[in-house]
């Protein structure tokens, strides 16, 4: 909401503050200043111009020519990169030497060999509003002015400096989207008297019978419904003041009737819609909700399907002339010619419009304040008569006394307050008369309660307020409370610490996964955090199943997947990388992925993953850094399965097993994969369910005594099929050596020789010692001989001689 | 006798040439091994008459002692030179290096993520998670944003293609995670719940569509408006220094009555603006079937994403989602 100094000061007559205190106040009542400008300051030798004649440059297609009469009677040309004007037009121009509110300077110039003496202006460029879309044409909207050429464009527009607010209006203040409304809270804040300038009850006169009827069909959807008849209409420009505060604020004029409509609205809060009495059949205006498939042809020129979802106002015919609190239709448009109008003022549900404006997607400056909840008190009345008071200003406008019919309003029964428990919210230890002055002050007028009961309990309440009809949003002692420390001022809270009865910490969960990025960085992984979307394909392209939940509304295909699997991030992330040239790439990810729930769950099947990923290198080299995190994570029984696993290397992937659970997967990237990557190095790869590992169970770290006796060392070599993994060989030799070994180390693997293909030697060094004495040469090779044993019966291996 | 005198001398002279410890034990050997002179002498001191025995043997032992001396002296200065020579020849230069042991770095998010934890769990609150697919009634619904509610649009939320239409999404806020702990925790309650969120947003150089927020949720018997602008102030003081101050703006959040902004000083007496807090509403209790007569708190939350960016000055956030190593190992 965009409010002016000048327009405030109508509401406030009493205030001279400077602009940055009065923007100060304004945010810290919760109307948060995004910009504050100076708007309209002088524009020395900016001047009416006449167009003569517009020619094509020679030399540039998109820039023209244009001979404008700046007073002299001649012609003065100047090039212009916008078309929107017609011969015969007068225009801002920017003579030479002139210098615009930007502190652009206007020297003659020459643009591909063609002299520029100056520069045709759009609206934005001489302060007046936003619009830069192309040249601001002064007579657009009145043509028959008579106008004073060479003279200058602020004293013609009637310029005047003044300071303009954009201000952030939340959600709950329908009364803020107005200029009234801010009027009011500002002058509570800063102390100062607020009134409305225009009179209620004076004027205008009603001369008119009405002769229209109007109806509340659905009163759940409309609560108020006001109209009157203005004959005497001549439809034709707005004052020039008012047009300036209109651009001001955002919004392009039209003509006297809708200017004035908008005016109002920006003015009051009110939005208000006039129709064209003579386009309105059977005189009647009618509200209901619309029907399945009712269509509507709308202001903005569009057909509207309708649904009753939706609210409309029809004619006497029952046939829509507007959506309820959103648009009006273009049949009962105002038009050149129009002399009789209704003018209407409603009240709508907001929830009712809330769901029409989402229904059609469909947003306006009405719905907007409607939605909110508009005024459904008196400033309803005071609407209408203040648009046919403006009207006055251009014609001679004759009044029907206003028409009403009412719905379901809201609840206006008074609301308790307790002035202990909103102390006990806020903190503050204010009395209740001190609440109620603050109350007072933005209008909501409160009693106090006059207590029966001698011994009143604490919770009973101290005073009653009403809120006003502005206010649809305040419905609780708790809203109230907000506004009693808004106008009270929340810096003036004391402030304490709450002390709560807890040590605080991380759960064993998030130490964990703290841990295990501690052990990562530590061997030298870089942690990324791409977003979880995927394109269509990436997961074909990673060898995955595609089967992945899809995003209803994605702004662009590369999000439109919700990741099952890090992987293809993590591929994106390397190949990204390798083509900048960057080198030992390591790197590691801890996310959510999203799995397709497998029963009737809603919500995805969402977990937590780990991924490591290293360029260049091989299987073998993640394997340890997961030994690395298993062993001091003490994950229970790490077990590695050998397998062909989807998107890895066939011959080097593994499963991952963690207390018998399958937890993930670690091998290298299917070449074929990193090909569709564009990855030209190995890539080895890890991805763990790590959520559901550090959601347990836990493996235990114990003690126990280290052994005084010497030690025993000795080496097996065994010749191992391909297909017999080094994990069960070992498995065999523990299982063999019992509590006596102490340690077994693979320390070589080799193919053995040529002629025994699918073989290859694998060599491990064993240290046997006992607990409880030194174990003897017989013991040793006794122990020698049964793990030789073992791995022979249980597995294909042999011991090589 | 003058031939012992001499031997003194004679040891002297050789062991001054011995250049090595090896050369050094001869030396020690011929005066002093079994074979020695000295030896010898004392041997033959039984032949000497009675009265010369005790002076001769006085005699003996003097140069033996002096002997003993100076072999030991010398093997010291040659121990010293054998250890010299070879720190010379072990002699690196450090500043040479070859090779590095390569360090990991954590990504920024997860740095400041770690830290904000660390300042609320000091202040007694623990950490609290939750998922982020969410069902309507986590991410509004259950915060007092009906389905009519204008501050649904604001959220620009990302929908997924489950359950009715708009029925499950990308959490748009992490305060989900307030519902869902107060929905399987009795107060009091002190939680704060990092996690990433979702917006329709074109990724830009202020944008993401995916960031992450930080959540507070304190909910205790008398808790107060004051109670959160301390808190936040405390909390603003642990992070970003003493000299740093907050104060609250009035605002507007349905799951929150009286709601506020909260700002910080920047160092030239401007206010930036950091988040959004209040108190929750007593709907959002009822809908956890807290008693709001019983209990009261406060909620606060801020965005990630956007303090990383502050505090490093990032020119473009989409650093963050792009881990360009480059950038990875600068932090």
């Amino acid at each position: 909401m965009k409010v002016l100094l000048s327009w405030l000061k109508e509401f406030i007559p009493d205030l001279d503050h400077d602009p940055e205190e009065i923007g100060e106040k304004l945010s810290a009542l919760g109307l948060a200043v995004e910009s504050m400008e100076v708007v309209g300051s002088e524009l020395p030798g900016v001047v009416v111009g006449k167009i003569l004649d517009l020619r094509p440059h020679p030399n540039a297609e998109r820039i023209q020519l244009v001979d404008v009469d700046l007073g002299n009677g001649e012609a003065t040309q100047i090039c212009c990169g916008a078309f929107n004007m017609q011969i015969g037009d007068f225009i801002p121009v920017a003579t030479v030497g002139s210098t615009l509110p930007d502190g652009m300077e206007i020297a003659q110039r020459k643009l591909r060999g063609e002299l520029s003496n100056g520069m045709c202006c759009s609206a934005s460029e001489i302060g007046l509003g936003d619009d830069s879309d192309g040249i601001m044409i002064l007579s657009e909207n009145d043509p028959d002015r008579e106008w004073d050429i060479g003279s200058s464009v602020s004293d013609t527009l009637g310029l005047e400096s003044d300071i303009l607010w954009d201000l952030e209006v939340n959600a709950n203040r329908p009364d803020a989207m107005s200029i009234s409304g801010v009027a009011r809270d500002l002058a509570a804040s800063l102390g100062l008297p607020f009134k409305f300038p225009m009179d209620l009850n004076g004027n205008p006169q009603v001369t008119l019978e009405a002769g229209i009827q109007i109806e509340i069909e659905d009163p759940t959807l409309c609560g108020r419904f006001l109209a009157c008849v203005v004959k005497g209409i001549t439809v034709g420009p707005s004052p020039q003041w008012l047009q300036n505060r209109l651009i001001h604020l955002g919004m392009r004029p039209i003509n006297n009737v809708v200017d004035i409509s908008n005016y109002v609205m920006l003015e009051l809060g009110q939005p208000n819609h006039t129709y064209d009495l003579h386009k309105i059949k059977g005189s009647r205006l009618g509200t209901r909700r619309a029907k399945v498939g009712e269509r509507l042809l709308t202001l903005d020129g569009l057909e509207r399907t309708l649904s009753e979802i939706d609210g409309v106002i029809v004619d006497g015919d029952d046939n829509p002339v507007g959506i309820a609190g959103i648009m009006g239709g273009a049949s009962s448009e105002i038009s050149e010619s129009t002399t009789e109008i209704i003018i209407e003022v409603a009240w709508w549900d907001p929830p009712s419009i809330s769901r029409s404006v989402k229904n059609l997607n469909l947003m306006s400056e009405a719905s907007m304040r409607f939605r909110r909840g508009a005024d459904y008190g008196i400033n309803m009345e005071r609407a209408l008569n203040r648009v046919v008071e403006l009207l006055s200003e251009t014609c001679e406008p004759e009044m029907s006394k206003i028409l009403e019919t009412n719905g379901n309003l809201p609840d206006t029964s008074p609301v308790g307050i307790s002035n202990e428990r909103v102390n006990g919210l806020l903190g503050t230890s204010l009395t209740s008369e001190e609440m109620m002055d603050l109350l007072q002050s933005i209008g909501f007028e409160s009693q106090e309660v006059i207590s029966k009961d001698e011994d009143e309990n604490s919770s009973a309440n101290n005073f009653q307020v009403i809120v006003p009809s502005w206010r649809w949003d305040t419905q609780t002692e708790t809203d109230l409370a907000e506004e009693i420390a808004r106008t009270f001022g929340y810096e003036r809270i004391e402030r304490t610490i709450p002390r709560g009865p807890f040590t605080g910490q991380l759960s064993r969960f998030q130490k964990g996964r703290r841990t295990v990025r501690q052990i990562l960085i530590g061997t030298g992984c870089d942690e990324t955090m791409p977003m979880p979307f995927l394109a269509p394909g990436d997961l074909e392209n990673a060898g995955l199943s595609s089967t992945a939940i899809s995003i209803s509304n994605p702004l662009v295909q590369e999000e439109s997947l919700l990741r099952t699997s890090l992987m293809p991030g993590q591929l994106k992330i390397i190949s990204y990388n390798q083509s900048h040239r960057i080198k030992k790439l390591k790197f590691f990810e801890i996310g959510h992925v999203y799995l397709p729930s497998e029963d009737d769950q809603l919500l995805p099947d969402e977990r937590e993953y780990l991924s490591i990923s290293i360029a260049g290198g091989d299987a073998t080299q993640i394997v340890a850094i997961l030994d690395m995190i298993s062993l001091t994570m003490a994950f229970p029984n790490m077990q590695l399965k050998q397998q062909e696993i989807e998107g890895l290397h066939p011959g080097r992937s593994a499963q991952v097993f963690v207390a018998g659970q399958e937890r993930g997967a670690v091998g290298e990237i299917d070449p074929r994969v990193l090909r569709n990557y564009g990855i030209d190095d190995s890539v080895a790869w890890l991805e763990l369910d790590l959520g559901s590992i550090l959601a347990g169970p836990f493996g235990k770290k114990k003690y126990t005594s280290v052994s005084k006796y010497p030690s025993s060392d000795i080496d097996l070599a065994f010749e191992v099929p391909d297909d017999t993994s080094s994990a069960s060989v070992a498995g065999c030799l523990r299982k063999a050596g019992g509590t006596y070994l102490k340690e077994v180390q693979l320390f070589d693997s080799y193919k053995a020789d040529t002629a025994n293909e699918g073989v290859r030697s694998l060599a491990y060094s064993l240290r046997f010692q006992s607990d409880v004495g030194t174990l003897t040469d017989a013991e040793v090779s006794e122990l020698r001989a049964a793990c030789i044993s073992e791995v022979e019966q249980k597995t294909n291996a042999k011991l090589r001689e | 006798m003058s031939d012992l005198e001499n031997l003194a001398k004679e040891a002297e002279e050789a062991s001054n040439a011995a250049s090595t410890l090896e050369g050094l034990a001869q030396v020690q050997a011929q005066f002093l091994g079994k074979k020695s002179k000295l030896v010898k002498a004392k041997k033959a001191l039984g032949t000497l008459p009675a009265e010369d025995r005790a002076n001769a043997g006085k005699e003996i032992n003097e140069i033996k002692g002096q002997i003993e001396q100076l072999i030991s002296g010398r093997k010291a200065v040659l121990q010293e030179s054998e250890w010299s020579s070879k720190f010379n020849e072990e002699r690196l230069d450090l500043t040479e290096r070859l090779g590095s042991i390569d360090r990991g770095h954590l990504h920024l998010i997860t740095q400041a993520r770690d830290e904000l934890e660390d300042v609320f769990i000091g202040m007694g609150y623990s950490v609290a998670e939750g998922p982020e697919v969410e069902t309507a009634w986590y991410n509004f619904e259950a915060l007092n944003i009906p389905d009519w509610h204008p501050a649904r649009g604001n959220f620009d939320t990302i929908f997924v293609d489950l359950g009715e239409p708009e029925e499950v999404m990308l959490r748009s806020h992490t305060s989900p995670v307030q519902i869902r702990t107060m929905e399987s925790q009795e107060p009091p309650i002190y939680i704060v719940a990092p996690g990433r969120t979702f917006r329709t947003d074109s990724a830009d150089a202020t944008h993401l569509p995916a960031f992450n927020q930080i959540e507070g949720l304190v909910i205790d018997k008398g808790i107060t408006m004051g109670d959160l602008a301390g808190t936040i102030d405390s909390f603003v003081h642990a992070f970003f220094g003493e000299e740093v101050k907050s104060r609250l703006r009035p605002s507007y959040f349905p799951f929150t009555e009286p709601s506020a902004e909260f700002d910080i000083s920047r160092p030239d007496g401007s206010w930036l603006e950091l988040g959004g807090c209040g108190m929750v509403h007593p709907n959002v209790l009822r809908n956890c079937n807290i008693d709001p007569e019983v209990w009261q708190g406060f909620a606060f939350g801020f965005g990630i994403d956007r303090l990383v960016s502050m505090r490093y000055q990032l020119d473009d956030i989409r650093e963050l989602v792009v881990n360009d190593a480059r950038f990875l190992r600068q932090f």
